[in-house]
């Protein structure tokens, strides 16, 4: 079976699954209730200073409704559902048995694992795109579009705001790194999908309870979700990239080190399942 | 054996050995690319903050001439600001509202007020943004959490923009003195954040040096990637609390980099601020410019401060009228003064205390709230409050006299006693 075969039919097995589709639906509607809400409000209220970030950007531009459905989504949402994907990417194949007629195949379990981890990166774009997109769409159907005023004051035309939209939509696509691989390698750990999918999104909880704790400030920074929602750097004029790509690093880091240790575990564990 | 052996294993004989040896292998890769991160993590700050460039050696007063003829006039980079004062955590706003006054009204002040923004300066650590062109050109961004505060100088134009209200204050530079200056004159807030650049701070460090300080030059120091002489100011006088302050100065042009000021009782600087990037290149000219985003609640600031000026004026009068400031003006004659000189001046304020007024503080609620946050001493003066922080210590007697300095408990005290007498 050539590499190529593997990828694309995990992949279609993957995005063809009703929880995939599922999770993607969930996602397409957080911008959507962002959105309607912020229209039936506007007006009521003169916007006070809290909310989300961008939330009171919404109703004079809506391409800010891409940037708070990112700032919303990517705390809890989107990890929650690449969790889902990555937790159940071996451990689910495991429990229905399907696992060990992929591993008859002369694929090897490296090879299978790329596959895995690729799709699940996929799964990370696919969603933020999503959000992406839906935000989008509503924004556009339920507020103005105009010029962008980043957060400096300073204004750009609609079409840079878009292109930094889509910057900062891939940054988000790779600030879900990290959940990815913590996700696969939990899933190698286990036979059973619902303990691998429950463990990797309980440990996204954990990380974000302790990123929230004062006292815990020494060991932050090294915590996967400490610099996530530095994507905002990028609507800085000009652009800030110390928080990105220390973000990127964090993330890089976590992909290498759980990655590894996934194929570690998998190449050498007993499948009997 | 009831296991299936993982698909690579072919051997028979010694699979179990092979295979256990294949997965420690294995699993030293990520423990090896943990370990490599963290021993980089754990050894390039070491390595960075132990650089100490070759460079000549050079004399206090070399290094001092060489600040004082520094005309840098272009730079641009990110500076960092650590504060540690030791003071108790304030909730977020409570700072600005005790500027009190019309402040708040009208929107003058609100979130883009420049004074809230100091006030938040004063603790934790802050990212700053900084450009600079000449006299008339000057920017300096806030970095904050998904929001942006801007304060922009060119010519005679001030903006301060603030992203998380989506609103702007506008001051216009040159204007009749005294005109509302106390508040939300733009000189004066300009200053208050370039008060927070290296070579303000180092400026200011000198200008109290005198026959009470020593000024030497320490190691040399790598700041934001050039090298730095490092000009160390210790207090001579024992009373204070002040350890010392070093101030990092580019060996090339002259230019304060770093400026870090360490208390007497150790620990971590109380006052951090200094470039982790910089260039001396010419910011972009566009840098400086500014036009209100549409939406955005526009402020005319000098109107506002005018207006504020005139209701704190009214306040002022109403609180006049209130009985218990009789007190200030006080059988002593009260008012605010300043003990000692150098680094161990310590200001005196008489606070109304008035008939009652001792056992009130002393007895009543106030007094079990001041002595929740201070410890009560006594000395020949009498007895009262001593609260501290890292740098600043303040005595509060019963009778209503405050002695605050960046001078230790037993300065104060003696401050209090020789004022008895």
């Amino acid at each position: 079976m050539l590499r190529a075969d593997l990828l694309r039919s995990e992949i279609a097995t993957t995005f063809r699954r009703w929880r995939t589709l599922v999770l993607l639906a969930v996602l397409a509607g957080v911008p959507v209730l962002v959105g309607v809400a912020v229209r039936i409000q506007t007006g009521r209220h003169a916007g006070g200073g809290g909310g989300p970030a961008f939330l009171a950007g919404i109703a004079g531009n809506g391409l800010f409704l891409v940037f708070t459905a990112l700032a919303v989504t990517l705390p809890v949402f989107l990890p929650m559902a690449v969790g889902v994907v990555a937790g159940d990417a071996l451990a689910g194949e495991a429990h229905t048995g399907t696992l060990r007629y992929l591993l008859v195949a002369p694929a090897g379990r490296t090879r299978l694992l790329c596959a895995k981890l690729v799709t699940v990166v996929a799964f990370c774009l696919a969603g933020t795109l999503v959000v992406a997109l839906s935000a989008l769409a509503t924004g556009a159907l339920l507020f103005p579009l105009g010029k962008v005023t980043l957060l400096s004051g300073t204004s750009i035309s609609f079409g840079e705001g878009l292109l930094r939209a889509l910057a900062i939509a891939g940054v988000v696509a790779l600030s879900l790194l990290g959940v990815a691989a913590l996700g696969l390698f939990v899933s190698t750990l286990t036979d059973s999908g619902v303990a691998a999918m429950a463990t990797t999104v309980g440990l996204v909880l954990t990380a974000q309870i302790l990123d929230g704790i004062p006292q815990l400030q020494a060991i932050q920074p090294y915590l996967f979700p400490h610099y996530w929602l530095s994507f905002a750097d990028l609507l800085r004029d000009p652009v800030y990239l110390d928080g990105i790509l220390r973000n990127l690093g964090l993330q890089a880091l976590y992909a290498a080190v759980f990655g590894s240790a996934a194929w570690a575990r998998f190449t050498t564990r007993d499948i009997t399942a | 054996m009831p296991r299936n052996e993982p698909t690579e294993v072919t051997g028979e004989w010694d699979g179990e050995r092979s295979s256990k040896r294949r997965k420690a292998m294995r699993y030293a890769v990520p423990v090896a690319v943990a370990g490599v991160t963290a021993a980089t993590i754990g050894l390039v700050p070491a390595f960075a903050g132990s650089g100490s460039p070759d460079l000549p050696k050079i004399s206090a007063q070399d290094l001092i001439a060489k600040i004082a003829k520094s005309d840098v006039q272009q730079l641009s980079g990110t500076v960092q600001v650590t504060t540690d004062l030791g003071l108790p955590a304030l909730p977020a706003g409570m700072g600005a509202g005790g500027f009190g006054g019309g402040q708040g009204r009208d929107g003058a002040g609100g979130a883009a007020s420049p004074q809230s923004k100091l006030t938040e300066l004063a603790s934790g650590t802050h990212t700053l943004r900084v450009a600079v062109d000449g006299p008339d050109k000057q920017r300096v961004s806030i970095v904050g959490n998904s929001a942006d505060y801007t304060l922009i100088h060119n010519g005679k134009d001030v903006w301060a923009y603030d992203s998380g209200s989506n609103s702007a204050v506008h001051h216009t530079a040159p204007r009749d003195a005294h005109h509302g200056a106390h508040r939300g004159a733009p000189e004066g807030l300009s200053k208050g954040l370039q008060n927070a650049t290296p070579q303000d701070l180092a400026k200011e460090a000198l200008k109290a040096a005198g026959d009470t300080t020593s000024v030497t030059v320490g190691d040399t120091a790598k700041v934001a990637g050039r090298d730095a002489y490092q000009l160390v100011i210790k207090p001579k006088q024992a009373a204070s609390t002040v350890g010392s302050i070093r101030v990092a100065v580019d060996a090339a042009n002259g230019v304060p980099l770093k400026f870090t000021l360490t208390p007497k009782s150790g620990g971590p600087a109380a006052i951090d601020v200094g470039y982790t990037r910089v260039d001396f290149a010419r910011p972009a000219a566009d840098t400086f410019a500014f036009t209100p985003p549409k939406g955005a609640k526009v402020v005319n600031g000098d109107r506002a401060a005018e207006q504020a000026a005139r209701e704190h004026g009214k306040e002022l009068k109403g609180l006049k009228d209130h009985k218990g400031l009789d007190g200030h003006k006080g059988p002593k004659g009260g008012g605010f003064q300043v003990i000692g000189k150098g680094w161990t001046s310590i200001a005196t304020l008489k606070t109304p205390a008035g008939p009652g007024g001792k056992d009130q503080l002393a007895k009543g609620d106030a007094g079990k709230f001041l002595d929740s946050l201070g410890s009560k001493v006594t000395g020949s003066f009498g007895s009262g409050h001593l609260f501290s922080t890292r740098l600043v210590n303040a005595l509060m007697t019963d009778d209503g006299t405050v002695y605050v300095g960046a001078v230790d408990k037993q300065a104060l005290i003696a401050a209090a006693d020789a004022a008895k007498k």
